[in-house]
């Protein structure tokens, strides 16, 4: 019988911690895919962050790196500049990659580090019960923002795509989402070439997945993807901000 | 030979650190235990520098000179501030093209130099530390002549040759004034 | 050579290739010369964006198994400690240099020992120790960066040079092992390379939600401890033997104190001195086997106080404990340190 459907040899066959309709599964199996499809795990080192994605090392096969807050990009960075021939990659939320740790999503992608950066946006603090994000929408209503994010005294949301398409040192940023197969193969493709960048030496690639928090947004999965297409994109625009690469998409 | 602790003293700029380094080369040169100690602040030029050099045939102990055999000021600052540190025996030299005072103490030898009016008048310019440097050597013999000129060699950069022959002119300057 | 510049050398002949680090005074140096040397050598020097990114930097190259350092000063290594803590946590080898300044805050900028009770008490969060080595010639900076690598790759945890600005600015003559001389390395088959398909994945990590798990994990490194604290302490003892009152300092403050102990000696006083050589593991043994026979101990350091408390504890009561010291990069005078000594002995006869 012809097998038309497995898991990536690169995601281990373990149960994951995520609740149900988060889209932190779907993002995992792309990376897994691409890992697999490129044929890259037996060099592959992540990253894993602090947030809900901690524990991607139990989940993910090839080496991986539990960081500090925030600081994946650094901890890369160490990796890469060790193991230049490796395949480095961070895993890293919201509130990783865009509050703590800006400074090192930063300063790597200023310094172009030839490594890929996988960035799950979906507004909220999950693992700490739902706080403020940088990257919550004003208005958005949270544990730390109960009558909603007011941009008087919280600001505003962050948009890392656009504020890291400005750095030289950045060779590909793009943002995808995965509320519709459509996009989850967008989201694949992306991901992918992420990848790809590093192995062909072009330096700092970020693919921000737009993502769902169903528990945290206190919705159904189904609800939470509509939310997300009814808010989030449109203050995140889906598209490439920027590709110095030249290669195909 | 006894321990020799000098204390080196002026504005940055001056040349302080370079004299100081040139001192403790010289006694390294001469087999000598030697230490180098630069004051460090936050302004690179202009604000006051001092150097702790000791030379000894023992290991150094504290490498700060806190009560120098020698000093070598080059502005009223350091003057004021280290004369009466001066240990009973010692030697200050003292550029007196910069500090118009005159030391009342008698227990120690004080030699003023006109330093930088000599080192403009000899087309020394900016050797003024050197020709000071070469003025306590007379005094003092922390080293051997040989031995100083070593170190200039050594200390004076590879780049920088052509500063040679005028860094041994300003030794020598010194010594016979 | 400076001692900064010692201890960058010392590092590089000791198979570091990989340094991460932020400018401060007074350490700066450290950093110059790595930015000058490793790109000749096919090193990596990163000027971090912080403190914190380098010591991530560090724990990254760490995890891949290279022989990977920072160095900082009191300011700088406070950022750093959270990184020190995961290190710890993960059981990575390092190396930290710490060349001291006067604190707290901003502090300033001159030679302090103010950091000691961060160095060997809480480097960061959790419960774990460094090893740290506290030179007091630029000789021995050269000899004990060498060692810091060995004892750090042989435990699986970070060392500390911990200097301070009078020993990281002045200069004196030092002589480098042979260049051709083994750098003595051991596997790391821990390390997250890539598992080129010959092995299960490796993972660094220091969360262990599970209490017991964690406790595991912390109870067999503290085992570890057991075994560095039975061998690993250093200590100069000079004219201890017959001495009634016995200093004890480090770094660069023994030096001043040797001077003072000297002197001391010319007068007629038995004076002696133990240098601690490791702070962590803190040489227990000499100041107890120093404590049958002395009659009196006087601490001395460029803090309020803070190495005092070991020498207490290893005391423990024996005999009395004085201290003596300056503080916020006042440099104490072995005059001063004299006049201590003189007191108490005259106090003891």
């Amino acid at each position: 019988m012809a097998v038309v459907f497995e898991r990536p040899k690169a995601l281990l066959d373990v149960p994951t911690h995520y609740c149900p309709g988060c889209t932190h599964g779907i993002i995992h199996r792309l990376v897994a895919e691409a890992i697999d499809t490129l044929g890259i795990e037996d060099k592959t080192v992540g990253v894993a962050p602090v947030g809900c994605a901690v524990m991607a090392y139990d989940y993910f096969a090839c080496d991986m790196v539990e960081a500090a807050h925030g600081r994946a990009p650094a901890v890369a960075t160490g990796l890469k500049r060790s193991l230049p021939d490796n395949v480095i990659f961070t895993y890293q939320g919201d509130g990783d990659l865009a509050a703590i740790g800006t400074a090192e999503t930063v300063h790597s992608a200023t310094r172009g580090e030839n490594i890929t950066v996988i960035f799950v946006n979906n507004a909220i603090y999950g693992m700490t019960g739902g706080q403020m994000a940088p990257t919550s929408l004003p208005g958005q209503v949270t544990q730390t923002t109960p009558y909603g994010r007011d941009v008087k005294t919280a600001g505003y949301p962050v948009r890392v795509c656009e504020m890291l398409s400005t750095l030289s040192g950045v060779a590909y940023a793009e943002r995808v989402t995965v509320d519709t197969p459509a996009h989850v193969r967008q989201a694949k493709a992306a991901i992918q070439k992420a990848f790809q960048n590093q192995i062909d030496k072009k330096g700092f690639s970020i693919v921000e997945v737009v993502s769902s928090c169903p528990t945290n947004w206190g919705l159904t999965p189904n609800e939470a993807l509509q939310w997300l297409r009814d808010n989030m994109l449109p203050y995140y625009p889906l598209g490439v901000y920027k590709d110095t690469t030249g290669g195909d998409k | 030979m006894a321990l020799q602790n000098i204390l080196l003293a002026g504005f940055g700029g001056q040349g302080i650190l370079f004299a100081g380094k040139v001192a403790a080369y010289a006694g390294l040169m001469d087999g000598k235990e030697v230490s180098w100690l630069p004051s460090y602040g936050p302004e690179m030029r202009g604000g006051t520098a001092n150097c702790s050099v000791c030379i000894s045939d023992e290991p150094i102990g504290s490498p700060l000179v806190l009560a120098p055999g020698a000093l070598l000021a080059m502005n009223i600052q350091s003057y004021d501030k280290f004369i009466d540190a001066v240990i009973p025996g010692g030697v200050a030299v003292i550029d007196s093209t910069l500090v118009d005072k005159k030391c009342s103490r008698t227990d120690i030898t004080c030699v003023y130099v006109p330093a930088t009016a000599l080192a403009n008048e000899k087309d020394l310019a900016g050797l003024a530390n050197i020709i000071l440097l070469g003025t306590l050597l007379k005094h003092t013999g922390f080293a051997a002549e040989a031995a100083v000129e070593k170190a200039l060699s050594k200390c004076v950069p590879p780049k920088k040759q052509h500063l040679l022959e005028p860094n041994m002119r300003a030794i020598r300057l010194g010594m016979d004034y | 050579m400076k001692g900064n510049e010692a201890l960058a050398e010392a590092a590089i002949r000791s198979g570091c290739r990989h340094f991460f680090g932020y400018p401060i005074t007074p350490q700066t140096e450290v950093a110059a010369y790595m930015a000058k040397r490793m790109p000749k050598i096919g090193g990596t020097y990163l000027q971090a964006e912080s403190e914190i990114a380098a010591i991530n930097m560090v724990y990254g190259a760490a995890s891949a198994g290279v022989r990977a350092m920072t160095s900082s000063s009191s300011p700088g290594i406070s950022l750093k400690s959270e990184g020190i803590s995961y290190i710890a946590g993960a059981d990575l080898p390092c190396l930290i240099i710490n060349v001291q300044r006067g604190g707290p805050g901003l502090g300033g900028i001159q030679p302090s020992q103010a950091d000691y009770w961060q160095a060997t008490r809480a480097t960061g969060h959790g419960d774990f120790h460094v090893l740290v080595f506290a030179p007091s010639t630029i000789q021995e900076m050269v000899d004990l960066v060498g060692m810091a690598f060995e004892k750090a790759d042989a435990y699986r945890m970070p060392a500390m040079i911990l200097a301070d600005g009078m020993l990281g600015q002045m200069m004196e003559p030092v002589s480098f092992p042979e260049e051709a001389a083994e750098v003595k390395t051991v596997a790391k088959p821990w390390a997250t390379n890539g598992h080129e398909g010959k092995r299960a994945h490796n993972i660094v990590n220091s969360l262990y939600l599970k209490p017991d798990q964690l406790e595991k994990t912390i109870i067999d490194r503290f085992q570890r401890y057991e075994t560095i604290k039975a061998t690993e302490a250093r200590a100069e003892e000079y004219l201890v033997e017959d001495a009634e009152i016995v200093l004890v300092a480090y770094g660069a403050t023994a030096r001043i104190v040797k001077s003072a102990v000297n002197t001391a000696r010319e007068m007629g006083i038995r004076a002696g001195m133990i240098r601690p050589i490791t702070l962590w593991p803190y040489p227990v043994k000499n100041i107890q086997k120093a404590a049958e026979t002395a009659k009196h101990f006087l601490c001395v350091e460029m803090s309020m106080g803070q190495m005092v408390d070991d020498v207490r504890l290893a005391v423990n009561g024996k005999r009395p404990v004085d201290f003596f010291g300056h503080t916020g990069g006042v440099i104490p005078a072995p005059g001063e340190v004299l006049e201590k000594i003189k007191a108490i002995a005259g106090g003891a006869k």
